[in-house]
């Protein structure tokens, strides 16, 4: 076996993978959170569906998408593996067990919070991902005053194939925008219309709080980032920052469709 | 003696490593609150010696504290309900009159039951052996006040040098992991000038040994800490990480 | 047999470099041809085998616990002397030889004692080498304490784990050599008797506590590093498994026993709480430099005390007896270990005792909290105090201890020469387990010292020397004396097993030790001796008929283990007495009532008692054989010690 070959496959050496795939996915959201700012916006989605665009057809994106793709795959896979090999350990358990009095419940159910939240990945990818790329959605077609930005017009346009999924361009005479987009912001306005989805979402978000509050901390560690002038830092990061406001952030998207809705 | 207490105690049986155990219910009358959870134990085994009975064997030698040989998980906790002590002092006065007490050994495959509730620790024996020490022979060596160590850097090594290897820290890790006894080694030679020239050649033969022993893995949930009778800080493991990384990404020393 | 110490001719200061100079050397491509079999892996142990091992000798090495790193050597507290003069205060080889002889009130070898001072300084280079972390100062050099009223500082440290930090080094080097394949380390093995071969030790026979296996091992010298027998007074300081088993077969095998009567008490420790009591804990000896020691002045008051009528902090200044202050105004409450133990039983006896069951005096530190702030003195006893109140649920803080002498370390053991080496050619004797170094009394920080002084720097030297004698020829286990001892273990095994009667092992341990503590402990008398005498023997007559002990060999039998053990505290125990009625002087640990001043104090008898006494085994049921080793005093004059 090649030296990495063989750090890989230690203990520390999953770890690690671990780690990194974890903290990439943690910088993730913070530029998915940002993105999806743009639902707040009162412009019926266009800045939304725009951004949209952008992210599944800039090739850099594309590119760190794909990582980030491999690192959800590769988190789970080696977070499978590494609890296959610790039930290995420990094969006969203890009749009594009082976790509560030495660790926080969060850091000894990370396998069921990230398991809850690969089933939402998946969900969540099927519902706007896959559906941007592949289903037959309808256009939204923003007419954007040039000389008042904040004067759009919207209309929809019905499916079809050989329209392009983005598309945008000045009409100088009519002294506007013309932007089309595949309608994303439809799909997700409607679908944070319906309550159980809501519910999953804030449930799902709940999950990766409970994660992220374990996780980022753990990962520092996993790496050996133990400093004791930092980890006050990593740690109020964790809770506060990934543990606390992200999934806030993200939960108060359905909830504010729900709410707008009513 | 007023005061005294009864207990009921479900103690795992096993005859030997191969054998099926079981738990076994056994009272434990006239407690008195001044006795070390062990030397209840002892009183216990005295009535089944005298009955006939076997009685229930586990580790212990020094009952100070130091040795690590004791190493009961009681009530679903290494060394019981008190923090920073290990079995041999944790004292009656810790229960009350009634209890029911569930004591089972330490579970890990990497520790195998001899009998009842004493354990196979010698995984620990051959992780040290792959490269807890410093290779220097008896003579030969500088004046003990050739190298200057700064006292924050001594103390520090110190404290990573208290582990008593009772196993506790690999008793409480719901992974079964010695992520906290492999780092506390490292650590301390790892700290000290002393440890340099073998520090990245060690770092991975130990952890290398720790991995074939068939310990679980690290998931940070800092039970070992919490359980460990001297307070063996998870920062070794940071450090230990660190050095190992260290080691396999940019060194060249390979084991 | 005429005792020969083989100690070197000569001026003191050469004897040692002189005599490694005559001493043989095995040819470094003939050290692979030599097996040493080392019994014992605490600091003396472990230190030998590693070092022998870095030479080139095959090492087999034994240890009854799991790991070598549980050795009782770990558990040692304070710190170990060596004569680095780093203070500047005056410190020197001689001044550390001088101490220790004075220390064990002249019945320790000068020969012996010198060279423990001069290798002194190597073990702290050693130790510091292998990554003991001993505590530093800021400038980053190593920090001394002054101890056990030492009036230089020469003690190294490791807060309050000194043990600890020096055996796994010891320990570390031996896992090197065990990683190396240069030694065999037996763990949960029981050494359970020495074979001899035509009158040289070849080998030994072992029990594996987990199978029950018994199992020949041979080797060119065995090496008993086995540690004290102080469990013979069953509440010791000592560990749970701390025995005298290996050292005991080696007496009857035909090693001399040396000195078995001089005991260490230990004056601070935890008082016994009650029956159920199995061990007693040390607390460091500094605690003296500011606790003060008392005793309620008068019987009623002590009586009060103890019924919990009145409460310790009620007493007034007036109705305080600072005993060892009124006794010692020049030493105080830091008189030596067994001056300070035999008064706090002399307020016992006298019914001034305190504590629930009235063993025990008060050691107080209100004054030092009042002068030095509650804060200074958590710093400097922090780690003592939490375990006093863990362990007696008494806050020290707010009330003064209670403290009891308890069992601490024996002088006494296998009688070695200079070379350690005991009377069977072949088999030697390091570590607590010999008798060699500290006389009648061991001064605080040296029991370290003399573990790692023999393994480190005197046995690798030494049994070099019997090596080369003998030559490299093969030794393997098929002489007819390995299958003998063998049987005879086997034997005594299934005789053990088939007692089934009425007392646990446990009871007949706790009766003999307290016979022992009664007649043998603190204060001796011919008339309690010899009553000891009747009751030990009567007691181990009673042990082969009535005890109990369960289970089969064949398995992992903690049980078994103990009984065989405290069969050999029994042959032991009379022994002790034996010599303790020989030794009419008083001298440090062993105080004869017969022999003292008018103030009460130890009477020493230079003129007819300053000697070793040796004792040879003679067969089961006969009285041992005493051999005298004259004690020369070339460079130190002898006189009283006095603490007034």
């Amino acid at each position: 076996m090649s030296n990495f070959a063989q750090t890989f496959s230690s203990s520390l050496g999953k770890k690690l993978i671990m780690s990194l795939t974890g903290l990439f996915l943690c910088t993730f959201l913070i530029v998915h959170l940002v993105g999806n700012f743009q639902l707040f916006k009162d412009d019926n989605g266009q800045a939304f569906n725009s951004y949209a665009y952008l992210m599944t057809h800039f090739t850099p994106i594309k590119v760190v998408s794909y990582l980030l793709y491999t690192s959800i795959i590769v988190h789970a896979l080696y977070a499978l593996i590494l609890t296959m090999g610790n039930r290995k350990a420990r094969p006969v358990g203890y009749a009594v067990q009082a976790g509560n009095a030495n660790s926080p419940w969060t850091s000894r159910n990370m396998g069921i919070l990230g398991t809850i939240l690969l089933i939402f990945i998946v969900i969540h990818m099927g519902d706007f991902w896959w559906k941007y790329h592949n289903a037959e959605l309808p256009y939204a077609k923003y007419e954007i005053s040039l000389d008042n930005p904040q004067d759009i017009k919207v209309s929809e346009l019905p499916w079809d194939a050989k329209r392009l999924i983005h598309s945008d361009y000045v009409d100088t005479q009519a002294g506007k925008e013309i932007v089309v987009s595949k309608d994303l912001y439809k799909v997700v306005a409607k679908a944070f219309t319906t309550p159980w989805y809501v519910a999953l979402y804030v449930l799902s978000m709940v999950a990766l709080s409970f994660h992220l509050i374990h996780g980022f901390r753990s990962a520092f560690q996993t790496i050996g980032w133990d400093h004791k002038k930092y980890v006050p830092l990593i740690r109020f990061l964790g809770v506060w920052i990934f543990g606390v406001l992200i999934p806030l952030l993200f939960a108060a998207m359905p909830i504010f469709f729900l709410l707008k809705n009513y | 003696m007023s005061g005294n207490m009864n207990l009921t105690l479900k103690v795992w049986r096993q005859k030997n490593e191969s054998s099926k155990g079981q738990f076994v219910t056994y009272k434990a009358g006239d407690v008195s609150p001044d006795m070390s959870f062990l030397e209840m134990l002892d009183v216990v085994n005295e009535g089944l010696v005298k009955k006939g009975d076997e009685p229930i064997h586990f580790d212990h030698d020094c009952r100070e504290g130091i040795c690590g040989s004791c190493s009961l998980h009681i009530n679903g906790r290494p060394h019981g309900p008190k923090h920073g002590v290990a079995t041999c002092q944790l004292h009656m006065r810790s229960f009350e009159d009634g209890q029911t007490v569930v004591i089972e050994p330490w579970r890990a495959s990497a520790f195998p039951i001899i009998k009842d509730l004493a354990t196979n620790r010698s995984a620990f024996e051959r992780i040290q052996r792959a490269g807890g020490y410093v290779s220097v022979n008896t003579g030969g060596v500088p004046d003990a006040n050739e190298i200057a160590i700064p006292k924050v850097i001594a103390d520090e090594a110190f404290s990573s040098a208290t582990c008593i290897g009772c196993g506790a820290c690999v008793a409480a890790c719901k992974n079964a992991s010695a992520m906290l006894f492999v780092s506390a080694k490292v650590s301390q030679l790892a700290l000290l000038p002393q440890g340099q020239p073998e520090r990245y050649r060690r770092v991975q033969a130990m952890v290398a040994q720790m991995d074939e022993e068939g310990f679980g893995s690290c998931t940070n949930t800092g039970a070992c800490e919490a359980e460990c009778p001297v307070g063996i800080s998870l920062t070794n493991i940071a450090r230990m990480n660190r050095d190992y990384f260290t080691a396999k990404l940019f060194k060249e020393d390979e084991v | 047999m005429k005792l020969d110490a083989k100690i070197p001719e000569g001026p003191l200061a050469e004897k040692w470099s002189k005599h490694k100079f005559n001493l043989k050397l095995v040819n470094p491509s003939n050290k692979r041809k030599y097996t040493v079999i080392v019994v014992g892996t605490g600091l003396a142990g472990a230190s030998a085998a590693a070092s022998l091992a870095e030479l080139g000798y095959n090492v087999k090495a034994f240890c009854f616990q799991d790991s070598p790193r549980r050795a009782h050597s770990i558990a040692a507290q304070g710190g170990i002397n060596a004569a680095k003069n780093y203070q500047n205060d005056g410190d020197s080889v001689y001044r550390l030889f001088y101490d220790t002889v004075k220390g064990g009130d002249y019945r320790a070898r000068e020969g012996n004692v010198y060279r423990l001072a001069e290798v002194s300084v190597n073990i702290i280079d050693q130790c510091v080498a292998q990554g003991v972390p001993f505590a530093r100062e800021y400038g980053g050099l190593l920090d001394n304490r002054s101890f056990g009223g030492s009036q230089v500082s020469r003690t190294f440290y490791a807060r309050g784990q000194t043990g600890q930090q020096l055996l796994l080094g010891a320990y570390s080097a031996l896992n090197r050599q065990i990683h190396n394949g240069k030694v065999e380390m037996y763990t949960r093995h029981e050494m359970m008797d020495v074979v001899t071969v035509d009158g040289k030790a070849q080998g030994i026979i072992t029990r594996d506590l987990v199978t029950g296996k018994i199992e020949s091992h041979a080797g060119h010298a065995v090496l008993l590093c086995t540690g004290g027998y102080g469990n013979v007074f069953y509440l010791s300081t000592n560990a749970m498994g701390c025995n005298v088993t290996a050292a005991w077969k080696a007496h009857k095998r035909g090693a001399y026993f040396g000195n078995p009567c001089f005991t260490q008490i230990h004056p601070t420790c935890i008082p016994v709480s009650g029956d159920h009591q199995s061990k007693l804990t040390l607390m460091s000896e500094s605690l003296r430099n500011d606790g003060r020691v008392w005793a309620p002045k008068t019987i009623e008051l002590a009586q009060k005390l103890r019924k919990g009528e009145i409460k310790v902090t009620d007493l007034k200044e007036e109705d305080r007896d600072y005993f060892l202050e009124r006794k010692y105004p020049a030493f105080g409450n830091l008189v030596p270990r067994d001056v300070a133990s035999r008064n706090a039983k002399e307020a016992v006896d006298a019914g001034k005792g305190v504590g629930a069951s009235g063993i025990a005096v008060f050691l107080d530190f209100a004054d030092a909290i009042k002068r030095l702030g509650e804060d200074a003195v958590r710093a400097k006893y922090g780690n003592l105090f939490d375990m006093y109140y863990q362990i007696t649920d008494e806050n020290p803080y707010k009330q003064p201890m209670r403290i009891y002498p308890a069992v601490h370390y024996t002088m006494g053991g296998l009688w070695v020469d200079y070379n350690l080496q005991t009377t069977v050619p072949g088999l030697y004797c390091l570590g607590e387990a010999n008798f060699s170094d500290h006389g009648a009394n061991r001064l605080g920080a040296s029991a370290l010292m003399q573990g790692l002084a023999d393994g480190y720097f005197v046995i690798p030297y030494t049994v070099g020397d019997y090596l080369a004698t003998i030559g490299p020829k093969a030794v393997d286990t098929s002489h007819p004396a390995f299958a003998q001892t063998k049987k005879e273990v086997e034997d005594r095994i299934s005789k053990l097993l088939s007692l089934k009667g009425t007392k646990t092992i446990n009871e007949y341990h706790r009766e003999l030790g307290l016979i022992m503590w009664e007649y043998c402990g603190m204060a001796r008398t011919e008339e309690g001796l010899i009553k000891a005498k009747g009751l030990i023997s009567a007691l181990r007559e009673d042990f082969w008929k009535n005890a109990i002990v369960s289970g089969i060999n064949e398995e992992f039998n903690q049980n078994l283990e103990g009984a065989g053990r405290v069969a050999d505290f029994l042959e032991l125990g009379e022994l002790m007495v034996d010599d303790a009625l020989n030794r009419k002087e008083s001298c440090g640990g062993h105080f004869r009532v017969e022999s003292q001043t008018e103030e009460g104090e130890a009477l020493r008898d230079d003129e007819n008692f300053a000697y070793v006494a040796a004792w040879e085994y003679a067969g089961d049921n006969q009285p041992e054989v005493l051999h005298k080793e004259e004690l020369v005093y070339e460079n130190v004059k002898l006189t009283q010690r006095s603490y007034k």
